[in-house]
């Protein structure tokens, strides 16, 4: 019988097809000692493919810190995993699923959420939340000076853009939703280059026992290698090489066939199953078929283990007929697991996925040495040795140039106007915007309490907190429940502005956000969205943005445990912004300290504590160029220039330690930190939180800066906090303890207006009901437009 | 007393449920597989929120022809105390223990958010602790929630009393605009006509501790303790 492997001859030409450049081709050869066929191509174009073997981005990573005490396991495994006290640790990280959401948002999206959950349960963790940091192309049409001239983003461009967006929100709840995970929290925001690239970013936790962690590690020769969960089809073949690792064209749309599709019913019965299985002792070593697949997991497996592995294809489960063994070892069909389990064990193992209603079949087993086999009904279909394949792929060093810097002068700036009932106006525009009006909207739709440990969803505090309950010694009445608090972060437009300043606050904000909600940062996971790592000046921003994301998670003390890389993010030869996203995972010791944004009572002092001392916020003094990269003049003065804010590790540590000290001690009644949007956004938001009717009289330091400078402006290392006036001492004590500044700026009153004073004169001065509004009702009025 | 717990596969908000019963009021609890064919001796049944099958076809037609509900259908029909929440009020719908449908929400959206919802009568096991108009603070978290049935259907209900739960404002003043799903009536739990068998699309296990936000669905679990206290001391 001719096998498929047969049927096509391997040329250079059929190789450059599949991706793999003639150099590799060559170390391809060397490696098999002949031609590779059909499958054995196949198999290697997506083991070196840029999203499976990091073979640009490798020699950057490296200089991320990864070590740290509570650190249990780093990059290189499904996830990177941390003590979390207690005997108990948690698995976390976040990956991307950009290009399928483009081609086909709501599949796309959804099976972004259900690789990451299969990522956090093949390590034997039960996942407890999941995030989103997604990012869109406009929603409103409109124009924009930037740096290098004009955007303009047409009705029907912002139309497209609403319709990806619908996509990708309901392809996230779906998964979350039906699996059974909360969907907790995370960020939405627009600019144009996302246009035709979105990104979807999913982040998930998960937690478990210290001692049931499981790695994907083929152990014991003569072990079987069992199949389990959904049957495998022809969708997905080649997503993670000629989806995830090109960039977009015209023909875009022909690659909606390399889109997964995604069954989270399946997936819950997987995640119960697999947990089940992994209590029985039985099982040896779990491997997820996420990207590549069978392919993937039978390699990686056997190469971690220093293990052979032979498998028949004939055995596995198929969905459709005729499949070629090329098909199914490259398809990526969702919820699926590969699994070696103890000899003489095995009808244990499929006797549980059974019960549950799930696929579980024998298809090979470990072997000695080091080659993979894979036989379609007995017959060889491919031979390589594992470690290679896996190992020894291709790394390059691509060329690295900065781009041409183009000099500004203060016209390509924002320059500050607004006076009086302006800046109310303005204000309001800004809170109408997208990326500053709220997402209930969207948020509503995901299940963001089941499980019941949502201690503060989406908006409820800077970062999103769940309880930990699984430890059967803790409980209402029991010992103290902890907590984890997480964020997700990243500003592109920053970014684009500098690389590695904006990677920097990415850092900063995530760790901010978990500090300010009143947990200890302790570690993080990253995920990188850049274009094309063949332009030099990606490769640039590239490294750029490591070198900050490396200097602020060493000052920060959160080691980064993992995460991914997405290059290519590009579409007609036009890259995004880069975007590194940073999740920041923290510590509760006490799950009822959480500090949430919400003003509560009248009366109380609000302080606005700030982590740079005197000396060098002089320095920074009024800077129109850090202003032009705000949201602020992004939304009222249609600018986007200038650099980031300056960054100052140092004053975020001290803030960071402060605002835990706080949480600690239960001096703060409410904490929010300012960023987008600036001090103004912050008040408000924190009135709007509030369960009671109350507003807010806030006076501005005496400066000579500009009222919208003081209202709107965006640097770091600042955050509001509300404290009864008997803890105000308190307050003022620790701060000084820690270094950090702070200045009782106004009152919490009950007459539910915002007022801002600056210089003596009421700048911002609005009811709060009138200022909700917009800032409550925007988004939905938007996207329900006709 | 044992309340039990069903699992089908899909089931998601069993440990909730679980918790609710065991870690907060302090009462044996169990699982129940819904492949089993008994109720393994338990005083009363909760079917919980979830994807029941996936929600294959209509949410909860697939679930009724799980084993286990043959046991429940029994199990109802000889007056034992049957809670259905979200999908378990689906599930109790197309099993005909409970009268009705459900659709889509209005607005074709899946919506998670507290809600405010009245207790309209409280003659029955899941609300004899309740204030009558009391309105309790519970989340809604679901895609087809919207109640509907047949014209006679919902004069019986009124009739016979067997709305117990309606959806409303904060102050339990304005049902309309507290109706987050367009549920016909304001609907938002009934009860069969024998009382025993209840079923509501808002998740009272998510609203037991002031932590996460509102405590206010104790009152149902509490009261079906005492239901069960109450019968326990009749038999007696």
């Amino acid at each position: 019988m001719a096998t498929a492997s047969m049927e096509i001859k391997v040329t250079p030409d059929i190789a450059a097809e599949h991706g793999v450049t003639k150099d590799e081709y060559a170390r391809i050869q060397k490696i098999l000692g002949r031609d590779p066929n059909i499958t054995e191509l196949g198999i290697f174009s997506v083991m070196w493919s840029e999203h499976c073997s990091y073979k640009s981005s490798k020699v950057h990573l490296k200089r991320l810190p990864t070590r740290g005490k509570l650190v249990v396991q780093g990059p290189g495994e499904n996830a990177g995993v941390v003590d979390i006290g207690d005997g108990l640790v948690a698995a976390f990280k976040i990956e991307s699923h950009n290009h399928p959401s483009y081609v086909e948002p709501f599949q796309g999206a959804t099976t972004g959420v259900g690789g990451i959950l299969r990522d956090i349960f093949t390590m034997g963790a039960r996942p407890i939340a999941v995030l989103d940091s997604l990012r869109f192309g406009p929603i409103k049409s409109g124009k924009w000076r930037v740096t290098s001239g004009e955007i303009k983003v047409s009705e029907e461009e912002a139309a497209a853009n609403r319709r990806i967006l619908d996509g990708v929100i309901r392809g996230v709840a779906n998964y979350g939703n039906c699996f059974g995970v909360p969907t907790i929290g995370g960020e939405v925001s627009f600019e144009p280059c996302y246009a035709q690239n979105p990104l979807v970013n999913a982040l998930a936790l998960g937690i478990a026992r210290k001692e049931d962690i499981f790695l994907a590690k083929a152990k014991g020769v003569g072990n079987p290698v069992i199949y389990v969960g959904a049957k495998t089809g022809r969708d997905g073949i080649h997503g993670a090489s000629l989806l995830a690792s090109a960039e977009f064209t015209e023909e875009s749309q022909q690659k909606r066939p390399n889109v997964q599709v995604g069954d989270p019913f399946v997936e819950k019965l997987l995640l119960e199953a697999c947990i089940e299985a992994m209590h029985t002792g039985a099982v040896v070593a779990i491997q997820d078929m996420g990207a590549a697949g069978l392919t993937c997991s039978t390699m990686e497996m056997a190469s971690r283990g220093g293990t052979g592995i032979e498998i028949d294809l004939g055995k596995v489960p198929q969905r459709e007929t005729g499949m070629t063994p090329y098909e199914i070892m490259l398809s990526e069909s969702q919820e699926r697991m590969l699994l070696v389990a103890e000899r003489g064990r095995e009808r244990e193992v499929l006797d549980l996925f059974k019960k549950w209603g799930l696929d579980a079949v024998v298809i090979g087993e470990v072997k000695d040495g080091e080659l993979a086999v894979v036989k379609n009904h007995g017959a060889v279909a491919a031979e390589i040795p594992a470690h290679p394949l896996a190992e020894e792929g291709p790394l390059y060093q691509r060329p690295i140039a900065a781009p041409a810097t183009r000099v500004e002068s203060e016209k390509d700036w924002f320059s500050f106007s607004a006076e009086g009932t302006e800046l109310t106006e303005n204000f309001k525009k800004l809170l109408a915007s997208p990326a500053i009006a709220s997402k209930r909207w969207i948020t509503e739709q995901y299940d963001t309490m089941v499980r019941t440990n949502t201690l503060a969803g989406p908006g409820a505090s800077d970062a999103a907190v769940v309880r930990i309950k699984e430890s059967e010694k803790d409980g209402p009445n029991g010992k103290t429940m902890r907590a984890l608090a997480l964020s997700t972060d990243g500003n592109g437009r920053w970014c684009q502005l500098n690389p590695k300043v904006g990677a920097m606050h990415a850092v900063a904000e995530a760790a901010r956000n978990v500090a300010t909600s009143g947990a200890r940062p302790i570690a993080a996971t990253n995920c990188l969205n850049f274009g094309s790592p063949e332009k030099p000046e990606v490769m640039w921003q590239f490294s750029r943005a490591i070198d900050g994301i490396a200097e602020a998670c060493t000052a920060l003390g959160t080691p980064i445990t993992g995460g991914n890389v997405s290059f290519y993010n590009e579409t007609l030869g036009k890259s995004i912004y880069p975007t590194p996203v940073i999740g920041v995972l923290g510590i509760l010791d006490d799950a009822s300290r959480v500090v949430k944004i919400a003003f509560r009572n009248a009366g109380d002092v609000i302080v606005l504590l700030d982590g740079v001392d005197a000396a060098e916020r002089a320095r920074h003094a009024v800077s129109l160029r850090e202003f032009s990269s705000s949201e602020y003049s992004k939304t009222v003065g249609y600018v986007v220039a200038g650099e980031p804010p300056a960054i100052d590790l140092a004053a975020e540590k001290r803030l960071i330690d402060c605002l835990v000290a706080l949480a600690t001690d239960g001096v703060v009644v409410s904490a929010h930190d300012i960023s987008d949007g600036g001090l103004a956004l912050t008040l408000a938001e924190s009135c709007f939180a509030s369960p009671q009717a109350v507003g807010a009289n806030v006076k501005l330091q005496d400066s000579d800066a500009a009222a919208e400078f003081e209202s709107f402006g965006e640097r770091g290392a600042r955050c509001v906090v509300s404290v009864a006036p008997a803890k105000l001492a308190a307050l003022q004590g620790i701060a000084r303890q820690y270094g950090v500044e702070a200045s009782e700026i106004g009152q919490v009153t009950s007459r539910p207006s915002l007022s801002i004073e600056h210089k003596g004169r009421a700048v911002i001065d609005s009811p709060v009901e009138g200022l909700r509004d917009v800032w409550a009702n925007s988004l939905e009025r938007t996207l329900l437009a006709q | 007393m044992k309340f039990g717990v069903v699992v089908f596969p899909g089931s998601n908000c069993d440990h909730d449920a679980f918790y609710a019963i065991g870690n907060i009021l302090k009462k044996p609890v169990e699982f129940i597989w819904h492949q089993s064919e008994d109720l393994a001796g338990c005083d009363a049944i909760i079917l919980p929120g979830g994807f029941a099958h996936g929600d294959y076809l209509r949410t909860g037609a697939i679930a009724r022809f799980s084993p286990v509900m043959k046991a429940v259908e029994k199990f109802a029909k000889s007056g034992g105390i049957v809670l259905g929440i979200c999908n378990g009020f689906q599930i109790l719908l197309e099993a005909g223990l409970l009268p009705g449908a459900m659709m889509r929400n209005k607005g074709l959206r899946y919506i998670c958010r507290h809600v405010y919802v009245r207790v309209e009568q409280t003659d029955t096991p899941v609300t004899c602790l309740a204030k009558q108009g009391q309105v309790l603070k519970i989340p809604i978290a679901h895609n087809e929630g919207n109640y509907n049935c047949d014209g006679a259907t919902v004069a019986a209900l009124q009739k016979n009393r067997q709305i117990l739960f309606r959806y409303t404002s904060a102050d339990g003043s304005n049902d309309d605009s507290g109706n987050p799903n367009g549920s016909m009536n304001n609907i938002a739990g009934i009860c069969n006509r024998e009382r025993n068998v209840a079923g509501l699309m808002p998740h009272p296990e998510r609203a037991v501790e002031s932590a996460l936000d509102s405590a206010d669905g104790l009152v149902i679990f509490q009261s079906m303790v005492a239901g069960l206290v109450g019968a326990a001391k009749a038999t007696a």
